[in-house]
């Protein structure tokens, strides 16, 4: 079982979750991405914007997870990332996945969301409370995240 | 060739994309850049630190110094933030 999909809607962790222990596996894991209040100069964090280039997100997510299941013993994962105006306190993102054993499951939702900072076309845009709007910067512990994954 | 363009760079640019066409000597991602910084002051502030942009051929990311031989299409952006 593969799921990749990008939505405006909100994510329903716990069904997406529940896929993937009825898979019949003995591990689970997960990593849920969550809008956080932060504040700066320019107020709170009141919302996050995500913008993504939709000819090419689908097939990104796709090869990622195609690149998991071949590196790990895998009965299934999923990849969700919400776009749009996301509220602080929603979720952004859910990676999960499926396996016999644990160390599959845990290494694997690792792999896929440090991948995903790096390889998948979104950018954040901060809206804050005082009215500033602003793009988060990439940071490069992510890509040193990603990268410990390719050797 | 379509260019499209996201996030700050979109911005910066003030269009989407557009359709470019480029003489025979224009051979990577890099030539095209310097072609597109003439056609406006928006463009070339858009495309001024080449280190804080990031690029797809055809949907698919590709470095500065990728051959562009028969794309159809090239995103220009700033580095990823999603997750």
């Amino acid at each position: 079982m593969k799921i990749v999909r990008v939505q405006t809607e909100p994510l329903d962790t716990a069904a997406e979750l529940a896929l993937l222990s009825g898979l019949g596996g003995g591990a689970v894991a997960s990593f849920t991405g969550i809008c956080r209040e932060d504040t700066d100069d320019d107020g709170a964090v009141t919302a996050i914007e995500l913008e993504h280039y939709p000819a090419m997100t689908q097939a990104a997510l796709k090869t990622l997870l195609d690149e998991a299941h071949a590196r790990w013993p895998l009965l299934g994962c999923v990849l969700i990332h919400r776009v749009g105006i996301i509220p602080v306190g929603d979720t952004i993102v859910l990676v999960g996945t499926a396996s016999p054993h644990r160390a599959a499951a845990l290494e694997s939702t690792a792999f896929l969301i440090d991948r995903l900072k790096t390889d998948a076309p979104f950018w954040k845009k901060e809206h804050r409370s005082g009215g500033a709007q602003k793009w988060v910067e990439a940071k490069s512990s992510d890509d040193d995240a990603a990268q410990k994954w390719r050797s | 060739m379509q260019i499209v363009y996201f996030a700050s760079v979109r911005e910066a640019t003030g269009i989407d994309g557009e359709e470019a066409d480029f003489p025979g000597d224009i051979k990577t991602i890099g030539d095209i850049l310097k072609h597109l910084m003439l056609r406006s002051d928006a463009h070339r502030n858009a495309f001024s630190d080449v280190s804080k942009l990031r690029f797809a051929l055809d949907q698919v990311m590709a470095k500065i110094d990728t051959p562009i031989l028969g794309a159809k299409e090239l995103a220009i952006f700033p580095p990823v933030t999603g997750g």
